[in-house]
């Protein structure tokens, strides 16, 4: 599985505040939140983002609440996968559960520019900014968490066990 | 080698002589927690599952907190679909207006939680049943599900940071005070994945809504726990609120920290986060001439017996200053009835303040107080991210009872000494 977009890029502590802000957690929709992802740091993302689109931040990406409006606002906008330096853990986790693609990789995460072409293999884990020519090791999921993922979040892999 | 305490309880629950930090297990869980905005994202992701029953009735909680009594329409909806689920399934600990407070303050009342336990919510806050000596610990909505119908979830055993607590802590400073410094020394990721263990002989000198306060804002170092050791005092507040049996676990004497914190309570000063992280503490004396517009004394944090009375002891015979809004919002029904009885509800009026019912409300720019541009408020809540409260060019300063309630009498951020005390 690959996923290939242009990059919109943000720094250290993206907090699901906002991600999604609380103002419109009243709906579980997420088709509804993706109208509204990013806004109260960046209110041209909604408006640029293209399906397969990638997002790239530095450390504790998606700190905060454990809203799982925050990894399905961002999935429903139609963002591929996100990549960071590391990922606050509750988001971590709701990511996979939800089969939003994410990935960490601190040399990818400072490297990569907004606006950038990248290109993310899953399997093999290796990130290529298509823009520059340099590419990445990110690291690997436990094989626990792989089987999640492959089976299209938890709710299959548990469905299917 | 030997084990923390969080792991000690997650072996327990997964069944195993021992687990090391790391390794991927499958727990047992005694509760499982979900508020009105987590739980209807979980009902649907429930309908998705074969199995479409949950585990057990009586181990399932579901708060209505956030947005009730109902803000708008949508909020309706959201409760509406939690309390119909809840009487299909039959739940036991379904909490509604008249009966409901804010979910990790009602649960340790209402002895839904005992040392020992392991416990998920879907709610950040969930760790702050780590006060009791329990695993608890914050997760989402898809997880909250899989609880619900298998009793169980997966989770990474995590290493541990242990903070030694020595001395008493001086008269203005409060469990707010300590968790808040602790965040600035490691910052907002300084435990990410971890635990923070608690020990040390300052402990003794913590109430048990101190320990709350604490354990309840580990996850805004990014923890994945909280957990204090069990003392007399926890046993005592156990047997007032449950009938449960607990169980103590202590981490053995070879167990590994990735590192150690040895803090001297009695060197800290009361301690403020000033806006857009929590990590970016000052102590009150550094704070300079910070103009307010509004306070929030409540929630999770610190919306117990404790903070009101804290709250109410600077208020009683002082006026809120003109232009200030002041909103003090008891966390549960019971609180709000012992306030009541105590006559802080009263000094709160008095002096200027309103008195809301239970509700998270304002804490996450719900309603009940909600920040236009430019406006800054104190606030004894949890999070000060951009936009938390309000406007996005609005400020939040988080900071203990005390502090909230002094700033309010003098009209900007300001510690005791400004009232003479």
């Amino acid at each position: 599985m690959k996923a290939c977009g242009h990059v919109f890029k943000y720094g250290d502590n993206v907090d699901t505040d906002v991600i999604i802000p609380a103002r419109y957690l009243n709906s579980p929709d997420g088709n509804e939140l993706a109208k509204h992802c990013m806004e109260d740091i960046d209110q041209e993302f909604v408006k640029r983002v293209k399906q397969g689109d990638i997002i790239v931040a530095n450390k504790n990406f998606g700190c905060g609440s454990s809203r799982e409006h925050a990894p399905l606002a961002i999935k429903c906008a139609g963002v591929s996968c996100v990549i960071a330096e590391t990922f606050a853990r509750i988001f971590y986790r709701n990511a996979i559960n939800i089969g939003l693609p994410i990935i960490e990789c601190p040399e990818a995460a400072r490297a990569i520019s907004a606006g950038d072409e990248v290109e993310v293999d899953f399997d093999s884990g290796v990130i290529t900014d298509k823009t520059t020519g340099q590419s990445f090791k990110g690291q690997a999921f436990p094989e626990f968490m792989q089987k999640i993922i492959s089976a299209g979040g938890l709710v299959n892999y548990i469905n299917q066990k | 080698m030997g084990m923390t305490m969080t792991q000690k309880i997650l072996a327990a629950h997964a069944g195993l002589p021992e687990v090391k930090a790391g390794q991927l297990i499958e727990a047992d869980l005694d509760l499982v927690l979900g508020n009105d905005i987590t739980t209807p994202v979980a009902i649907n992701e429930m309908k998705k599952m074969t199995g479409q029953t949950v585990f057990d009735r009586d181990k399932i909680a579901l708060v209505m907190d956030h947005f009730i009594p109902n803000k708008d329409i949508k909020s309706a909806e959201n409760c509406k679909c939690c309390r119909e689920f809840a009487c299909r399934h039959e739940i036991t600990n379904y909490f509604d207006v008249g009966e409901m407070g804010i979910e990790h303050a009602l649960l340790p009342e209402k002895g839904l939680v005992v040392a020992g336990d392991a416990v998920i919510g879907a709610d950040s806050h969930t760790c702050t049943y780590g006060a009791l000596g329990a695993f608890s610990t914050g997760v989402g909505s898809t997880d909250m599900a899989a609880g619900m119908v298998t009793g169980k979830a997966w989770f990474k055993v995590p290493s541990a940071i242990r903070f030694v607590l020595t001395g008493k802590p001086s008269r203005w400073v409060s469990g707010k005070d300590i968790i808040l410094h602790i965040i600035g020394l490691i910052g907002v990721d300084g435990a990410l994945y971890r635990s923070m263990e608690f020990t040390g002989d300052g402990i003794a000198h913590l109430s048990m809504d101190d320990r709350f306060t604490i354990c309840n804002m580990a996850i805004e170092a990014g923890g994945k726990n909280g957990i204090f050791p069990v003392d007399e005092k926890a046993v005592e507040y156990m047997k007032e609120h449950s009938v449960r049996e607990f169980r103590v676990y202590e981490p053995d004497a070879d167990a590994e920290y990735d590192e150690t914190y040895t803090i001297d309570l009695s060197q800290l000063k009361p301690t403020v986060s000033f806006p857009h992280l929590p990590e970016n503490t000052k102590t009150i004396d550094e704070a300079g001439e910070i103009a307010i517009d509004q306070v929030v004394i409540g929630s999770c944090t610190n919306g117990r017996m404790d903070d009101m009375r804290a709250a109410a002891e600077i208020l009683k015979g002082r006026k809120v200053k003109k232009g200030v809004r002041c909103i003090v919002i008891p966390a549960t029904q019971a609180i709000y009835l012992q306030a009541m009885k105590e006559g802080l509800l009263e000094i709160f009026i008095e002096a200027g303040a309103v008195v809301s019912t239970p509700t998270c409300g304002p804490c996450l720019g719900g309603y009940m107080g909600i920040l236009a541009a430019g406006e800054r408020c104190v606030s004894t809540t949890n999070r000060n991210f951009v936009g938390r409260m309000g406007h996005v060019d609005s400020e939040i300063y988080l900071a203990s009872p005390v502090i909230a309630a002094v700033s309010a009498v003098t009209g900007k951020l300001s510690g005791p000494c400004e009232l003479g005390l």
